[in-house]
């Protein structure tokens, strides 16, 4: 048994005892949907920044700036200052008017059936591309990694599916957020670790540093000739300007919106408000979240320049590929035992984000569809909706593991940018507009959430992510899914999706009056801004 | 707290109800929704919402936080925005060292960091002043009540 595969059963194995332990503590909805709104402001700043670390930043954007230097550092910037949209705008109104989802804020005074069944859509449809991206990473990182001990990419994708199943189901929200507790302060730990010896190779002389970042010599793909080139300067990956092609500056502007304004509307951030007492410790959540987000971001460039510099992009590039930059640069730093340790931590940050958005599928499945949509409000029986809860986070397993086993061969980089994108163009519209404007109605949130979904979900279907023509012999993940030139240029729709998704809650608002939506703004606006009435 | 309107606060009473059985308790419907479940239409008389809205105090409060909450935002975004912006229109520009190799790309991507995290810390403060004022309100409607 290899060292790796034994950090992965000791992980395994405490966060089924902190399950089991929290199993015996949640018998209701509060507890199963919102820990008892009982966490303290660092406890759930930490389980914030534990479900945005994803494998996404961990081993994606290490990757990205292994490969392409500081543009891939730009991903970094977007996730941190998206925060203050966070901060500012929605956190403590969503506290203090709603209850376990986004959907409970803009029910508040508009029709609740057509409403909600919008916001569970357009939360499944976020939470899905979220989580086949983390599923199909955790299944190639287990094969890679565990290879010797004869673990396939399948049985590893069925073993993250259930394990997760396992935590949300019996755990609920306690169990994932102390899951994501731990996972995050041993990637903090990890990540801090493997910057100090990424330094201490270069005598910890920040000059030798920089000056070695902006000398990387890499084998071109397209030319096969050796190249070097300035790691610190842009538009290695974004090539072109704004009115150029490949259009990169612009691409560059469509993602960077994404992120600002997507991790606002992002649902498993959206449902961690409620978990906390209050507007302040929300409001304090968020501000812990940041410095240990920002913390993490600016030290992604000393693992990214770290791998680039040190163990080469030619080397990263055969042995597994961009997302392995970060376990590659421990293996290189500190032998096969380090290896393991922050291959298991990957491991845990897959497992944990992977639980997160399972939580926040199937409570909004449960809250807002079943019970307000197909119930119409009333439970038939005691702790019904705990009960469809626990069904949809069963069901939404194994949905996942199936279309993660299908899409195998998906390049999983594009999920999570789609997943913001969506976000953004069709949750943070109409959750603005239900805060901030009184003629705001029902009209204005079922077409705009419509509108910001198909947007952004077409524009990504026509985009190079999934259009362009290989050459002849390409396979497996490099290959795009529809043979054809792309019809739209950008890798990212925010740019256009974003503004559309906010004209069609806008136009559809326009459609009509509702005197009952405008007559209890007062109500809301008072309560977004006092807490009055807030749910403790 | 006990009888069949446990959950629900008296009426007229403005202040949240600390400790409430909100669902703590089970979510059964069998007896009165707890003051949360409840939509804005059967609440509505739960507090004086328009009384609270036309409180000279309440206006204060909202024109705050606008003050300061839209130049902020305006403030962020346009700084945060302004990095792919110089990337994109004026990349020479932005690969010029400033410190060794380091250039100015680098440094700006790095002061947004900084600008995030300053903005972030004058928000609490300033969440300080709105909160004293939220008390206030709340102080003075129970006032109002006969220290209910």
């Amino acid at each position: 048994m290899s060292i790796a595969l034994i950090m992965f059963v000791i992980f395994i194995a405490i966060t089924l005892g902190i399950t089991y332990w929290a199993a015996r503590q949640s018998t209701n909805s509060a507890a199963f949907f919102a820990a008892n709104r009982q966490l303290t402001a660092w406890q759930n700043g930490i389980a914030v920044s534990g479900d945005y670390m994803s494998a996404a930043s961990f081993l994606g954007i290490a990757g990205l700036i292994a490969f392409n230097g500081y543009d891939g550092f730009m991903y970094s910037v977007g996730f941190l200052v998206a925060y203050l949209t966070v901060l500012l705008i929605v956190a403590e109104p969503l506290r203090n008017a709603g209850k376990y989802t986004m959907a409970d804020v803009l029910a508040y005074r508009l029709q609740a059936r057509p409403v909600r069944s919008m916001a569970a859509l357009s939360t499944l449809t976020v939470s899905t591309f979220y989580m086949i991206a983390q599923m199909i990473g955790a299944g190639t990182l287990v094969t890679l990694l565990l290879s010797s001990s004869g673990i396939k990419y399948e049985a590893a994708v069925i073993g993250v599916g259930i394990l997760m199943i396992v935590y949300v189901v019996f755990g609920g929200m306690l169990a994932t957020t102390w899951v994501q507790i731990i996972k995050a302060i041993l990637l903090m730990g990890g990540t801090i670790i493997l910057s100090i010896m990424v330094l201490g190779n270069y005598g910890f002389d920040l000059g030798r540093f920089f000056d070695a970042v902006s000398h990387v010599q890499y084998t071109d793909a397209t030319t096969h000739a050796l190249v070097t080139k300035n790691f610190l300067e842009p538009g290695l990956l974004y090539k072109g300007g704004f009115f150029t092609k490949p259009y990169g500056g612009l691409d560059l502007l469509s993602l960077g919106l994404a992120l600002v304004l997507g991790t606002a509307g992002l649902p498993h951030i959206l449902v961690r408000f409620y978990t906390v007492p209050n507007a302040k410790t929300a409001r304090i959540s968020i501000v812990w979240a940041m410095l240990i987000i920002g913390f993490f971001y600016i030290l992604t460039t000393f693992l990214g320049w770290g791998a680039a510099t040190l163990v080469g992009r030619d080397f990263i590039a055969k042995n597994g590929g961009t997302n392995m930059a970060a376990p590659l640069l421990a293996q290189k730093l500190g032998g096969e035992v380090f290896f393991a340790f922050i291959s298991a931590i990957a491991f845990a940050t897959i497992l944990a984000v992977v639980a997160g958005l399972t939580i926040s599928a199937s409570t909004s499945f449960a809250h807002d569809f079943w019970t307000n949509v197909v119930r119409r409000g009333k439970e038939q029986t005691k702790d019904e909706e705990v009960r469809v809860a626990r069904i949809a986070a069963f069901v939404v397993g194994l949905v996942s593991i199936a279309l993660a086993l299908a899409l195998k061969d998906l390049n999983v980089a594009f999920l999570v940018g789609l997943a913001f994108a969506v976000a953004a163009s069709a949750n943070l519209p109409v959750i603005v507009f239900s805060l901030f404007w009184k003629r705001f109605n029902t009209n204005g949130a079922v077409i705009g959430i419509a509108t910001g979904l198909i947007a952004s979900l077409v524009l990504i279907i026509i985009s190079p992510s999934i259009m362009g023509i290989d050459p002849a012999g390409t396979a497996g993940a490099a290959r795009h899914l529809i043979q054809a030139n792309a019809i739209f240029p950008l890798n990212n729709p925010g740019i256009v999706s974003i503004p559309l998704g906010f004209l069609g809650a806008y136009l559809g608002t326009l459609l009509g009056r509702e005197p009952s939506a405008e007559a209890q703004f007062t109500e809301l606006n008072v309560r977004a801004n006092t807490g009055l009435g807030a749910e403790v | 707290m006990a009888g069949a309107n446990a959950g629900r606060p008296a009426r007229r009473d403005l202040t949240p109800v600390v400790g409430a059985p909100t669902d703590v308790s089970p979510v059964g419907r069998s007896g009165v929704k707890p003051a949360h479940e409840q939509t804005a239409q059967e609440d509505r008389d739960m507090a004086a919402w328009d009384e609270v809205a036309a409180m000279t105090e309440f206006r204060q409060l909202v024109a705050a936080k606008i003050r300061f909450i839209v130049p902020a935002t305006i403030f962020f975004l346009v700084y945060y925005l302004l990095l792919p912006l110089l990337v994109g229109l004026a990349p020479d520009l932005m690969k010029t060292k400033i410190l060794g190799q380091v250039n100015l790309a680098y440094l700006f991507a790095l002061s947004q960091f900084i600008m995030a995290w300053i903005l972030a810390f004058i928000y609490l403060r300033q969440a300080g002043v709105f909160d004293d004022m939220v008390r206030g309100i709340i102080a003075k409607l129970r006032a109002a009540r006969g220290g209910q």
